[in-house]
């Protein structure tokens, strides 16, 4: 499963967070951003789905269910293509912290679940860089349905994967859904370097964690000059801070 | 006669393999190397010998065909995200109308196909192995005819069309040559090159495009005619 093995050679850091719906992965990463931001770092965020070129298009075509998985995949990889070209790399070669809320794993898990090859997934996605760090929130399937179907009882067509035809019923499909999507997460995290993070632990706890991989992965990262930003320069990463520190 | 599909790399692995009566025709070339007059022709003479035609071309698609103008009247759109909406404008119009149009038994003529779109990534430094993975969803034409023309031909043939040389047409997002003559020349040499090879690659049936249009309508309809009876210029490629 050869994908993504060579290191960047920008100033910049990319980390980035995967998971299934309802793993909590965009808490734990938007914890991350105040902390790092209050030590004056030089950061940018990023999520999926969320290119300006792209996104009426995608919702517009998942509105109309106009998509075949080959299409859905693609229209995905134009979306984070744009992003990825016109934002992530300058920001990397300018020597920002670059934090992605989900990355190119989403579409290995999603679009191969949907029919398409994982070759072509793959290949499709080969120009991406490979992240300094990428954590996948891991949670029993049932917590994480858990969660979702708790919240939010409305459940989108393609978000529960009802355009796969596997129940009738839309929480069913989701929660058919998201263990095919959790089967292929689980799958690459090993040979894809993916840290896996226990996500039914508490908040703070994970938080903890995910903080000291990220202060050790800091070490020799010369961040942009922020002077121009208007903040500080950026005092040493300590990782035991509160999550309100 | 059924033709069974076959494409380039994985298709779509997730419709189910068959065969159908319809034939898929690309009509590949550059830019000004008369294609739309040719399809026209081709058309019509299809058209009038009973066979239901359905026209096909880039930017064409109901999912991202307008998008994709828009986006190039800015300087918004990278190159490998231009390449990606080019692969799935492709797609959209493979899925939901070139197959459904085979299954029917048309006669699919495509003004432009991978070739083209393929030969432009090139000229803006893709690496070929990742398109032609990318692209290995598209279905084998059953006939690809090649209009060949040479870069100074094209040159006068888009002065003739519009008094403007386009921006994208003449690669000056390439920054090859300030002059705008010099960058088109440059650009669409570039483009034949590619298309030259892929030609003998990929067993295109090349035509002189700069023979007068009757006679290189007379060269497309001999090459049609065997596909339409069954044994086509591709058949066991």
């Amino acid at each position: 499963m050869a994908f993504l093995e060579t290191a960047h050679p920008y100033p910049g850091r990319l980390i980035i967070v995967e998971g299934c719906d309802g793993s909590g992965k965009s808490t734990q990463l938007a914890l991350l951003k105040r902390w790092l931001e209050a030590m004056g770092y030089p950061v940018f965020f990023t999520e999926w789905n969320s290119s300006d070129l792209i996104k009426e298009a995608t919702k517009k075509a998942k509105k109309a269910k106009a998509l075949t998985p080959t299409t859905f995949s693609l229209l995905h990889a134009c979306d984070f293509a744009d992003r990825f070209e016109t934002q992530m790399l300058p920001h990397l070669q300018a020597g920002y912290l670059v934090l992605a809320d989900r990355y190119v794993y989403t579409a290995l898990a999603r679009d191969v679940v949907r029919g398409c090859h994982p070759d072509w997934v793959r290949n499709t996605y080969r120009f991406a860089v490979r992240p300094d760090l990428a954590f996948y929130f891991s949670a029993p399937l049932e917590v994480s349905l858990m969660r979702i179907l708790a919240g939010r009882p409305e459940l989108k067509y393609h978000e529960a994967g009802m355009d796969l035809g596997l129940s009738p019923d839309p929480a069913e499909s989701f929660r058919l859904f998201q263990g095919l999507i959790k089967e292929q997460y689980d799958a690459m995290a090993g040979p894809l370097g993916l840290i896996t993070m226990d996500a039914t632990r508490p908040v703070q706890d994970q938080q903890a964690e995910m903080r000291a991989v990220v202060a050790q992965m800091l070490t020799g990262y010369e961040p942009a000059p922020t002077a121009a930003l208007g903040t500080a320069r950026p005092t040493a990463a300590v990782a035991d801070e509160g999550v309100t520190g | 006669m059924n033709r069974a599909w076959s494409f380039y790399g994985q298709g779509f692995p997730y419709l189910e393999a068959g065969s159908w009566p319809g034939r898929l025709i690309a009509l590949e070339g550059a830019d000004g190397a008369g294609r739309s007059t040719q399809i026209a022709m081709l058309t019509d003479w299809l058209e009038r010998h009973r066979h239901p035609v359905l026209v096909t071309g880039l930017r064409r698609s109901a999912l991202v065909g307008k998008l994709i103008a828009r986006a190039k009247l800015g300087n918004r759109l990278g190159r490998r995200t231009r390449s990606l909406l080019y692969a799935t404008d492709l797609a959209d119009q493979l899925e939901n109308q070139v197959i459904p149009a085979l299954r029917a038994g048309f006669v699919v003529l495509a003004d432009r196909y991978i070739f083209s779109a393929m030969a432009r990534d090139l000229a803006r430094g893709a690496e070929p192995a990742w398109l032609e993975q990318l692209y290995g969803f598209a279905l084998k034409p059953d006939l690809i005819i090649y209009l060949q023309t040479t870069p100074r031909e094209r040159l006068a043939r888009a002065l003739a069309k519009s008094s403007t040389l386009d921006y994208w047409e003449s690669g000056l997002d390439l920054g090859l040559a300030d002059d705008r003559v010099a960058s088109h020349l440059a650009y669409q040499s570039l483009l034949q090159e590619h298309l030259d090879r892929m030609a003998d690659l990929c067993g295109f049936v090349t035509v002189d495009a700069s023979a007068p249009k009757k006679e290189i309508h007379e060269q497309v309809r001999s090459a049609v005619e065997p596909v339409l009876e069954g044994g086509g210029a591709l058949a066991g490629s």
